[in-house]
């Protein structure tokens, strides 16, 4: 090993040996990770503003009683396009992108195992993305049945539906694909010396995500090709008419469906597991009972599908089970809370901005895991079942949780990628505007869907007009708030003041240990065990 | 461009005032902020576990929320906070905070249990009403009376709610919550509800009777009602199951008359019916 003792410094005086491609060729052939990374990150950023877009024709509508700007079934297609955009467009890739960026350099690896698959996982997405908006060009419009595409209202779509479902198979191979690559790289790339029980709790979160992806992908892929099948050639999967089920549709979507909200949300575990400690300048509390209720909450999510689906009619022994088997999951959930309440306990707290936002994300995720107990309750999920309640529950886990927790990650770690600073002011204005416009934005909706508003209409009753307007003003706010965002990250690639390897006091991890940024190929020679172990003090 | 800034304006000010008025104006849309309590058993046990749920996390987050702000206050670097890096595991909290909310969700869910079995025990009911989900409309029909018919968003509404129809929402009744012909039924009698649908998925849903089942081309889901015998009124809803373009046009309106009136209502009912359907058959008959 002591031949091994190459170092950042080392590294980066290699890094004139880069041989990369310059030009469009550097992108479009690309195999490096961090390129890789990039082009996710660009492009889920993207899609993030599509489809924030898309949310604010619907919030747009919904500001007033009576339809002003859209017709109902085009309002339709919005809430089904906007949900589509940003689970498979904007967290999936923004999640993809910083598993490229970051595990090979918090593994001590060069690059991803698989490079070109790599490349090939990227590129399918603008494609996949493509041809989903393009449905919106198409006659009958773009779908409108709700991104569950629960049969047989998604069958009554026009030519979008093949496009659809094609784009779904698109984005659900670039996912396996981009699991495939993560699983490898973990597996065979890791240092030699760091152990599993050593990685960082970004990668073992990954690990964790990439296995449900492979495991549920193709269940998505089987559903939506039975719903082609069903459409074109004759099948009756889903037809009662023909002795299928259209209530088996939703049980198979839903298995995937439930792993697929985890598949959202790990990786953010992993994030705010890595954020909290660098912040508190004390390593994380319990880094082993962190790992092992990330894997229960990967096997929880496996039995827990038939909570969406409560009213659809189930025995009662299936309703008992899944609801036993869902609040269960409130359990490792909790524990992580816990331990990241007690990382905070008796450190030395600062409060820059990925510190803002991952402390946004503790308390709002808390608060959507809450309203997600209540929605265990099969008794009264009879209530709340597709109301603006539901709304509220999993956009506060989606939006201050897994959004807040990419942006906290972008914050932390993009001096280290550009090897400058952003700007700190801009940033705590961006992260005051968040924080208090998605609460203005998401919380008067629990009100409302208790009140008894559906969800996925584009007009409603007059009684609930005043919390509509509140929550759509909170919309505008946060939407033009996220402008800042890329704006920040720009101006700080540009001009940024320079640092360090460490850019930050507590931050530990092999990342910190490269130059800022990183050579081309980021560890051309694996750390040595003194630079694991000093990367490694969680 | 001009009206849709006046017309923000006039929101915020709108919103301004209204936020003052908080206290005072607890019956209008700012003062609905809970489930309602419902008239029927079920609805208030279901929304007595709602409250109870509601009232733990409340508990929950007090301590959770207490300790986050607790560590973000007290541990503050700039207040000369030094880290405590021993601090990385204990086997006994982290034994303590699995086993505490094992034992709050066994508690959690006795009650839940209890009030699950309790709504599936749809035995002894008197009256059976077969309820059909079509885009978009509701079909009610009395299997054992022989009466049938659908029921469909206002015209009142349904004329206010096309795009820019320049009829204020407010100007109408009920608006999206009022239907031709509402679904009737009487109080304190054990009403069995066939749900199906003739389309694509619906559902059936009136919050004040505390469920909505799922209505599904192909099968029967069974729901029951039983209101209060005092409670006797109008009760509104809406189809809760995205069903295409005019999902959000199809409310649910239920009328609860005395048992009395009821079957005053029924007899009537029958006799228009019977009336309705001989009709055709007399001018058809040449056919």
């Amino acid at each position: 090993m002591a031949t091994h003792t190459h170092d950042a410094a080392h590294a980066a005086a290699h890094d004139d040996h880069d041989h990369k491609p310059h030009g469009w060729r550097r992108w479009v052939f690309a195999t490096n990770h961090k390129d890789i990374g990039t082009m996710y990150l660009v492009f889920a950023c993207v899609m993030f503003f599509v489809g924030g877009l898309m949310a604010l024709v619907i919030r747009a509508e919904l500001f007033q009683p009576g339809l002003q700007f859209v017709d109902p079934g085009f309002f339709n297609s919005m809430t089904t396009m906007h949900a589509l955009v940003m689970i498979f467009g904007a967290v999936m890739p923004a999640w993809t992108g910083l598993a490229n960026w970051m595990i090979p350099m918090q593994v001590g690896a060069p690059d991803m195992a698989l490079p070109r698959l790599n490349n090939f996982s990227f590129w399918i997405l603008p494609f996949a993305f493509t041809l989903l908006i393009g449905t919106l060009f198409v006659p009958g419009g773009a779908p409108a049945g709700g991104w569950t595409l629960y049969p047989p209202l998604s069958l009554q779509a026009g030519d979008s539906l093949p496009m659809t479902i094609f784009a779904i198979h698109m984005m659900g191979a670039s996912s396996i694909l981009g699991a495939i690559n993560v699983v490898v790289t973990i597996m065979n790339m890791r240092a030699p010396g760091l152990g599993l029980l050593r990685m960082p709790l970004f990668v073992w979160t990954w690990l964790i995500t990439a296995y449900l992806l492979i495991a549920v992908m193709p269940v998505l892929a089987g559903a939506v090709t039975m719903l082609l099948t069903d459409h074109y050639f004759g099948t009756s999967f889903f037809s009662a008419a023909g002795g299928g089920d259209p209530v088996m549709f939703q049980h198979v979507f839903w298995f995937f469906g439930h792993p697929e909200v985890y598949i959202l949300i790990l990786p953010a575990f992993g994030i705010v597991s890595e954020i909290i400690p660098a912040f508190s300048r004390k390593p994380l509390f319990g880094y082993e009972s962190m790992v092992y209720a990330t894997a229960s909450i990967a096997f929880l999510s496996f039995i827990v599908w038939a909570h969406h689906m409560f009213t659809v009619g189930m025995p009662l022994a299936g309703q008992l089970f899944f609801m036993l088997s869902t609040m269960l999951i409130a359990v490792p959930t909790g524990v992580k809370v816990f331990n990241w309440c007690a990382t905070m306990w008796k450190g030395s707290l600062t409060f820059e901005v990925p510190m803002l936002f991952a402390l946004a994300f503790l308390f709002l995720f808390t608060l959507g895991g809450f309203s997600g107990l209540m929605l265990a309750i099969v008794p009264a999920d009879f209530q709340y079942h597709d109301t603006y309640f539901v709304v509220a529950h999993f956009h506060y886990v989606l939006v201050p949780g897994a959004i807040f927790a990419i942006m906290a990650g972008v914050y932390y770690w993009l001096p280290k990628w550009v090897g400058r600073m952003y700007d700190e002011k801009l940033g705590k204005i961006h992260f005051w505007l968040s924080a208090i416009f998605v609460n203005v934005l998401f919380f008067p909706q629990h009100f409302l869907g208790l009140a008894g508003m559906p969800r996925r209409i584009p007009d409603y009753a007059t009684q609930f007009a005043d919390w509509n307007m509140v929550s759509s003003i909170g919309a505008f706010g946060f939407g033009f708030a996220q402008l800042l965002f890329p704006y920040i990250i720009w101006k700080c690639v540009k001009g940024g003041e320079k640092i360090g390897n460490r850019a930050w006091e507590g931050a530990h991890g092999l990342e910190w240990e490269l130059s800022s940024p990183p050579p081309f190929h980021s560890w051309e020679t694996p750390p040595s065990m003194a630079t694991i172990t000093r990367g490694a003090e969680h | 461009m001009i009206r849709t800034a006046e017309r923000t304006g006039t929101a915020l000010a709108a919103l301004a005032l209204a936020l003052i008025a908080l206290p005072a104006s607890a019956a209008s849309g700012w003062g609905l902020l809970n489930m309602p309590e419902g008239v029927t058993e079920l609805s208030r046990d279901i929304y007595s576990l709602h409250m109870t749920i509601f009232w733990w996390c409340v508990a929950i987050g007090i301590f959770v929320f207490g300790w986050m702000i607790w560590s973000i206050v007290a541990f503050r670097k700039s207040k000369g906070a030094k880290p405590d890096t021993t601090m990385v595991h204990s086997t006994k909290a982290e034994i303590i905070w699995t086993v505490i909310p094992v034992v709050i969700l066994v508690i959690m869910a006795i009650p839940a249990a209890r009030t699950l079995i309790k709504i599936e025990d749809a035995r002894g009911t008197e009256l059976t009403i077969k309820v059909t989900g079509y885009q978009w409309m509701w079909q009610y029909e009395y299997l054992d009376a022989d009466i049938g018919f659908f029921s469909k968003l206002s015209r009142d509404s349904d004329v206010a709610r096309q795009l820019l129809s320049g009829i204020d929402p407010n100007s109408v009744p009920n608006y999206l919550l009022d239907v031709d012909k509402p679904l009737v039924i009487p109080a304190g009698v054990k009403v069995r509800l066939l749900i199906t649908a003739q389309d694509v998925i619906h559902a059936w849903w009136v919050p004040d009777f505390g469920m909505k089942k799922d209505a599904i081309p192909g099968f029967v889901n069974e729901l029951w009602i039983q209101v209060d015998g005092d409670k006797t009124g109008t009760y509104r809803g809406q189809c809760t199951e995205l069903c295409g373009r005019d999902h959000g046009f199809m409310p649910v309106v239920v009328k609860v008359l005395s048992v009395d009136d009821f079957n005053a209502w029924v007899t009537a009912q029958q006799a228009a019916q019977q009336q309705a359907s001989t009709k055709p058959v007399n001018t058809g008959s040449e056919s």
